[in-house]
This record gives C-alpha cells, structure tokens and sequence, in this order.
C-alpha cells in the first residue's frame, strides 16, 4: 500500500536524522574518555598507547582532590537551602496570595534563564559592599539562590497532581496543618523532592558561572578545573572528566526514574528546560 | 482552606531570602552602573551617566553585541533544525522505545557543561582529533584552523549544548497534541505532509518558541565557551563583562552591560511569552 | 456488480440494490489478542446501521477498519464494488465524528468545518457557501467565528458533525458520539441525528454501547460480542425474536427460562405448557412485560401458564414497575405491570406461551 510506504520512507528519514543528533550529542564525550586512556596526550589520530597513567596522575593529584571535597561540601550545603526554600516557595506560590506574589514567583524562577554571571555579579557587588569576604560561605550562598528555582519547579509541579481532597480528608479526619503537612503532604512529595536534590547536586557540583566571582581561596572541582585550562591541557582533565560524567550520568539515570515513576515522560519536559539553564 | 499562619509560615522565609539575595543584589547592580572608578581602583559613587554613554558611543561594545546576537542567532536556529525532527520522531514514530531514546537525549543535558566544551577543544584544535584524523585519511594536508578559536567553534559547541534544550519543550507540546486531531485530519482528506502543517505543527509553536528563546538567551549570556574556543574573533558580551570584573577592574562599567544584559534577556521573554499564549490553545 | 451499459463497456455501479459497504470475514488481533473474529456486515444505501456492544466487544476497532485508522488482520471492506481497505484513511469517502468531537483547537468553528474542502484545494466560494449550509443545518451559524474551546460539548458535538457532512462523504461514522452529553441533551441529540440522516440521505453507521439509544435511533442494529455478530435485525426483530440469550438479555429486560422439552410439552421447573419443539433442552426468552398479574379466581385463558409468587422487590419506575417475584422451586421472575394502587405481596402471575421466545445459548469466546 503506497500509504504505508510513504509512511515507512518518511520513519527512515526521521530515524537517520535521529541518529545523527545523537551521534552529534554523544560522540565528543565518547572522544574525551577514548583519549583519557590514550598515552600520546589529549590530540592525533589515531589513539594508541593504551595507558591508564593519566588516571593515575589524576589520583595521586591532591589539589584536584581537595576541590573535590569543596564541591561536594558546597553541592550538600546548596540542597540543603535550595531544596528547603524552594519546597517553601512552592506551597507559598501554590495556597497563599499576597501582594507582589507575581513579581516573587518572577524573581525565583529568574535565574533558571538568566545567564549565570549575572546571578554571579550581582552577589558579588552585594557581598562586596557589606563587607563579606568571598569563600566557600559564599558560593554556597550563591549556588542555593541559583538554585531555590529548581527545586520550586520540581516540587510545584508535584504539587498540581497531589489530590487536595486527602489534605482536606486529613483536616477533616482531625489532624492539625502541621501533621497534615508531614504526614500526607511531605510523603506525596517525596519524588519531586528527591529528584529536585539530585539535580540541584549535579547543577551545583558542575557550576561555574556563578561560582566564578564569588571564589574565595578554596577552589571547586569546576574551578580547579578551569584554571588548569588556562595553563594548559592534559589528558588527566580527561581522566576527570570521564569520571564526572559517569558520575552525572548516574545521576541524571536515577532522577528520570524517579521522575517517570511520579509521573508521565513528558510532563518532565516543560520543567526540565528550565532548570537545566543553570547548566553553566 | 489554609490557615493564615501556614500560608505566612511557607511564604515568609523564600519572601526574605529572594529578596536579600535577589531583588537587593539587582538593585545593587542598578546602582554600581551610575557609578565610576578611580584611577587608583577605587569605586567613586558619584552618580553619572557615563558608563552608558560608553556604551553607546564605543564600537567596541556595538560591534561585540551584534556578534553575540548573531552566535546566539545561530546556534537558537541550528538547535532547532536538530532538535524539531528529533522531537517528531520521538512523538510519533518512536513507539515503545520512546522512554530510552527520551534519557538518551536528556542525559547530555545534565552531563558538565564543562567537560563537554572541553572535549569540543580538543577535538578541534589544530593537534585535536578532528585536524590529525582528516589528515591521516588523506582529506586534507594542513590543519584547519577556522575550527578553533573562531565563531564557528563557539556556534558549534553551544549548539551541543543547548540542542536537548530546544528539544524538550517541542516534544512536550507535541506530546500534548491528542493523536486523534492527527486522525481526524486524515479522515477529512489531508495527507500527512498537510496535516503536519496545518495541524501538528501550528500546535506545537509554543514549544518551539520556548525552546528558540532559551537557546538564544542562554547562548547571548554565555561566557565559557567564547573564553575556550572564542579566540579573539569570537569574544561575545559576557567575556567583556568578567575581564572588567578581572584585569580590565570596572565594575561600574560592567554592571552597566551586566544590566543592559538583564533588561535585554527579560524583554525577550515578556515578548516570548506573550507569543507563547497567543499561540496556544489548550 | 457490473453492468453492461448501452456502449459496450463493463461500468461498475451500486444499484439500489446492492449495499454500500460490504464487510465480509474480517478479523483483527492486536498481538495474541484477537478483538474481531471473521465479521461480515452490508450496509444499504441510506441507511442507519447501529453497531452494538459492550466495551471489549471490538465494535470501535470495526469502525476505526471503515474509516482507515487501522488495516484488518484478514479480511475484505468494499465500497460501492471499490476495495476500501486498500485506500489510507484519506483517499477514502468516508467522513469520521469523533468520540471527543476532536475539533482543531487553534481554527475556528468555521475553518473547523471549511477543514476538509480546503484540503481538497476547492475554489473559495464554492468552500464557503457549503460552510455555510452545513453550519446551518446543525444550527451553529452564530457561532462560526468562535473557537472550540468557547462553546459547550453539545455545541462541539453538532460542529464534528457539521465537519464531517460537509465534505458530502458516501457513508458517514460516528464513534458513540453522545456519551460525554449528559442525558436529556443526549436525548435531544438522538432525535436531532436521526432526523439528520433522513435529510441529508447518507448511510450512518454508529457505534454505541447503549441499547436504548440504538433502538430509538437505527433502521438496523448489528450487535457485537466479543469480536463476532450475535444478531443484525430491525429493533423490532431483535426485540420482539431476539435470537440468542445474551441479546435477550443485552437488549432490554428478560426472564431466561431453562427448560426441557419431551413429547411436545415443555417443562420448566413446575411451569408447563405445550410447544412444537424436539425433544431436548431448550432456553426461552420471556419479556417482563409479557408477564401480567391476575386474580387468583381469573379463569384460565387457553393455554396460559399459571404461577403463583411473592414479590421480593419493586422498583417503582413512574408510569410502570418492575417487581421481582420469586416463585415455587425457586424460580424468580421479572414483572413490569402498570403502577399497583396495592403492594400486595402475594400475586399469581400469568403469561402466554407464545411470548416465550427460543433463543440459543450463547458461546463462551473468551
């Protein structure tokens, strides 16, 4: 039947067209770890020398360590206070009204799409003029106001498909709001809330715009990074890369699971793309 | 049906916190750009309009501005040649295995977008990947050198960056389109080729004008990628903008772009956003 | 069937004789699971055909096969001596009513409407002035300006079919298009599309799982169990004789009554009577309301069966009841008798044997 032909013709198309984007989306990733075992350096084709020594250098390099343990103590820091307000900003925007609440709701979703060094900036001048000195405090203060979106995004959209009779069955049956809250409320936002840390983790290990002007003397992994950039590169930024992206993509593998358990596939869609602006 | 404590309770502490680290930051910027330094690096606030008149007057700054405009002009319109057909064929032909090409797209959106530029960096340098591997094939006999430190290199990795980002709200909209609009058009006697555009694809316009304004916006802010693979030619607004924050130290100066900036980026999405509604009919 | 014409040549046309739409032995299985099991059907020009069934019964796959959405597993579909199925959904001259109306949400009602001429590239004048007489006739002519999601379901409902009637198509689907209305709008539509379908002359062919609404409405019903015909008859046909238990019972209230039949005498339970039947078991169909309620001192009309009962249950239902009577021997029958002043328990129900239709059993398919 030439009506299924067409249809078949038009799928092979669309397939290759599928197939190049992800050969585009994936193959300079797949490149960067093939070269992190390659003993000639980050260049040249073909790779030989099959090595792990650049991986080797990597473990025994401290500085690029303690970064590490920057990042991960500002990424835990930045959920803690993300995930919190952000949890806060979403019940505020979903049950309360008051005065400047669409200039609010404005502002807390702004920096999802507004480039990070303007977030960056605009702290900097904030805590330069009360005097504060920029450190780790700092850029801890930064990831979680960059990131109060992200999880108000998350935790807002799970609260559209939460049933608002069983908190109303809560009152009714005679529980107060505060165990109405932990009890029915919280436990129906489990999900949305754990995904919204793990992403908010990710995010703020890999940040760097806003990161930029709020550095104090300790360095995060992104940062640390960076300035090994400007030097020069070697195949250990290679070996770290690849695992930073083993790394995320478990992650990222998780948060979709969890996400596609709580809800349908594309609903994820429309929230996604906003917080994944913080990608820089 | 909540009472007046809950709703202050959860409303209160994000109210504060926006507004300490928000709201006054902005308006600090606001001021810092009716501001001048001094010779000896020091911030005079004496309120002027100089710094905007620099900007008006200096090419420089005209020129850098077009030149961001046009990479994120770009690479808003490459990421949309890729990422709409990605999208269709995820909605409507991709069947059962919809879920894993869905991650499988989603999951270079999250993966550092450092790591990614730099893997772009060495591949296209003039000793990268890309340069040896067509001269060991015999393609060509010098490296070519358009391919780093250039516009091209800075288009071409935003591009892999915010590809995904254009895709997601396309194929959300397109997912909402009730797939017995698409039978209906059939039954009325338009092929697919016309139900595409007269039906699939004027419905799916909120998603691409979302997915256009956060490919543009985001590629116009952008300061890594111009810093990695820029080059000189390729120098986009917000690499001015650090450098007057680094050596070049105004700060009154780059606030004033910084501000510029903001102003620009929310106009953009008040227009976008206007046309999103005006296009949507759900 | 062809037809020799005066110069010679074999012209194929559909006489007044012969249907419209030939479905002959068509099956389709989705997977292993088989949803239609050899279906044949004709539908008559002009004509307004009912496919009953419960859901499950494939009747919405049948009609998707009419209308292209999908190809039979096996099996044939001819219009007007052309093979249908070989044609995509639009290349055919068959128009489709949703079941949620799907109406463009981003064109108005008029350009809704216009949709289908507009494809067809038909010259602007000649689009709008059928536009126009279509929305007339479903009387929607004032709202031609709007968009679909400004007017009420019923309003959607009547511009689906302006949609659909406009392009003029051979034989017209509708796919339980009333059941999101509520019941009396539902009632008022029924009226509406049956007095439609006289006006404008095209076959209907409508699918529904209420079979009070197929009776009201259809020249013929085609019931549909689990992917096979039960029974295609005229409403009064399938009422008055229906042919198995399950469309006795599917359509309409009925009282089965398992008998056995020995030497001309039926016998059911303490119930008999006589009937020209072989010997052997046998199952009736008695209609409540074929069922009357006498005096125990009423003489008996010839041939009538006698039973005496108490009544268990009545609903009362305005104008009639129905009550539940259970008799000797445990059998329970349902009555339906004009409103009793008296709620007297104890009756003695009466009916004619040949009221009492045979009807087969129904095969188990699942």
């Amino acid at each position: 039947m030439s009506a299924e032909n067409s249809a078949v013709q038009r799928s092979r198309w669309l397939l290759l067209h599928a197939g190049v984007v992800f050969a585009f989306l994936y193959l300079p990733v797949a490149v960067l770890i093939v070269y992190s075992f390659n003993g000639a350096g980050v260049g040249g084709f073909p790779p030989r020398d099959l090595t792990l020594n650049w991986y080797r250098t990597l473990f025994a390099d401290g500085a690029i360590w303690e970064s590490v343990g920057n990042s991960l103590l500002v990424a835990a820091m930045a959920v803690v206070i993300a995930l919190g307000l952000g949890t806060s900003a979403a019940l505020a925007l979903d049950r309360a009204q008051f005065p400047g609440k669409a200039l609010f709701r404005r502002l807390v979703l702004l920096p999802l799409i507004l480039p990070g060094i303007i977030t960056g900036l605009s702290l900097l001048m904030l805590f330069n003029s009360d005097g504060i000195k920029l450190s780790l405090l700092t850029i801890v203060l930064g990831h979680g106001t960059a990131l109060i979106s992200v999880a108000t995004t998350e935790v807002f959209a799970g609260l559209q498909k939460l049933d608002r009779a069983q908190e109303e069955a809560s009152l009714d049956l005679g529980a107060n709001y505060w165990q109405t809250f932990w009890r029915i409320t919280l436990p129906n936002l489990k999900l949305p809330i754990i995904g919204a840390a793990l992403l908010i983790f990710t995010l703020s290990m890999d940040e760097i715009a806003v990161s930029f002007f709020l550095i104090g003397r300790d360095n995060t992994l992104p940062l640390e990074i960076w300035g090994r950039l400007r030097r020069g590169i070697t195949p250990e930024i290679n070996a770290i890369s690849t695992i930073i992206f083993v790394f995320s993509l478990v992650a990222i593998v998780l948060w979709y699971r969890l996400r596609v358990s709580a809800e349908g596939a594309s609903e994820i869609g429309a929230e996604l793309v906003d917080t994944a602006a913080q990608g820089d | 049906m909540f009472s007046r404590a809950y709703r202050a309770a959860v409303t209160v502490p994000p109210l504060i916190w926006v507004t300490v680290f928000l709201l006054v930051p902005y308006l600090l910027m606001f001021f810092y750009s009716f501001w001048s330094v001094s010779g000896s690096q020091a911030i005079i606030h004496s309120w002027n309009f100089e710094n905007y008149r620099e900007l008006l007057t200096i090419d420089v700054y005209w020129q850098t501005l077009l030149r961001s405009m046009w990479i994120a002009a770009r690479v808003m319109l490459f990421s949309l040649l890729l990422g709409y057909p990605l999208a269709y064929f995820l909605s409507f032909y991709a069947g059962n295995r919809k879920d894993l090409f869905y991650q499988l797209v989603i999951i270079p959106l999250w993966v550092s977008y450092l790591v990614r530029a730099y893997a772009w960096k060495t591949i296209l340098g003039s000793d990268g990947v890309l340069n040896t591997l067509l001269e060991y094939v015999h393609l060509t006999k010098h490296p070519l050198d358009f391919l780093l430190y250039s516009p091209f290199a800075v288009v071409l990795t935003l591009t892999h960056i915010y590809t995904p980002f254009t895709f997601l709200p396309i194929y959300a909209s397109l997912e909402h389109i009730p797939r017995n609009l698409v039978e209906a058009s059939h039954d009325l006697g338009a092929s697919p080729l016309q139900t595409f555009w007269r039906v699939v694809f004027p419905l799916s316009i909120p998603g691409v004008l979302a997915g256009a304004t956060f490919a543009f916006v985001l590629s116009l802010g952008d300061f890594l990628a111009p810093l990695l693979l820029g080059g000189p030619s390729g120098i986009m607004l917000s690499n001015i903008v650090v450098s007057l924050f680094g050596a070049a130290y105004n700060w009154p100066l780059g606030a004033a772009i910084s501000l510029c900036m903001l102003v620009l980026v929310v106009s953009l999405l008040f227009v976008s956003e206007r046309l999103e509604k005006k296009w949507s009919f759900s | 069937m062809p037809r020799l014409t005066s110069s010679n040549e074999l012209t194929p046309v559909a006489t007044a004789a012969s249907p419209l739409l030939r479905i002959r032995n068509v099956a389709k299985s989705f997977g292993r699971s088989v949803v239609l099991r050899d279906v044949s059907l004709d539908v008559a020009e002009g004509e307004f055909l009912t496919i009953l069934g419960e859901s499950g019964s494939g009747k919405t796959t049948l009609l998707r096969i009419i209308a292209g959405f999908e190809n039979a597993t096996s099996g044939a579909v001819w219009m007007a001596d052309q093979r249908l199925d070989s044609l995509p959904p639009y290349k055919r001259r068959v128009n489709t009513v949703f079941q949620n109306y799907a109406l463009f949400p981003h064109l108005t009602v008029e350009q809704n409407v216009a949709y289908g001429l507009r494809v067809a590239r038909r010259p602007e004048k000649e689009v709008s002035s059928r536009v126009e007489e279509a929305l007339a006739r479903v009387k929607m002519t004032a709202h031609a300006k709007a968009k679909p999601s400004k007017i009420s379901g019923g309003q959607q409902q009547r511009v689906a079919l302006a949609r659909a009637l406009v392009n003029r198509p051979q034989l017209l689907l509708l796919d339980e298009p009333l059941s999101a209305l509520d019941a009396n709008l539902r009632r008022q539509m029924q009226v509406e599309l049956k007095s439609l379908q006289r006006e404008v002359g095209i076959s209907f062919v409508f699918v529904t799982h209420d079979q009070e609404e197929a009776m009201v409405m259809s020249d013929r019903i085609a019931l549909l169990r689990t992917g096979e015909l039960e029974q295609v008859a005229t409403p009064q046909e399938i009422y008055r004789r229906p042919a198995t238990a399950y469309t006795a019972q599917f359509i309409g209230h009925t009282n089965l009554l398992h008998s056995e039949v020995r030497g001309g005498i039926v016998r059911c339970s303490s119930l008999c009577w006589k009937a020209q039947l072989p010997d052997g078991p046998a199952l009736f169909s008695l209609r409540p309301e074929n069922i009357g309620i006498v005096a125990s001192a009423a003489p008996v009309t010839d041939g009538s069966v006698r039973v005496r009962g108490r009544v268990r249950h009545h609903a009362f239902h305005g104008a009639t009841e129905l009550l539940q009577v259970e008799c000797a021997d445990g059998l329970v029958f349902s009555v339906r008798t004009a409103s009793r002043a008296d709620n007297q328990s104890a009756v003695e129900l009466d009916f004619h044997p040949a009221d009492a239709i045979v009807v087969r059993e129904s095969v188990d398919r699942t």
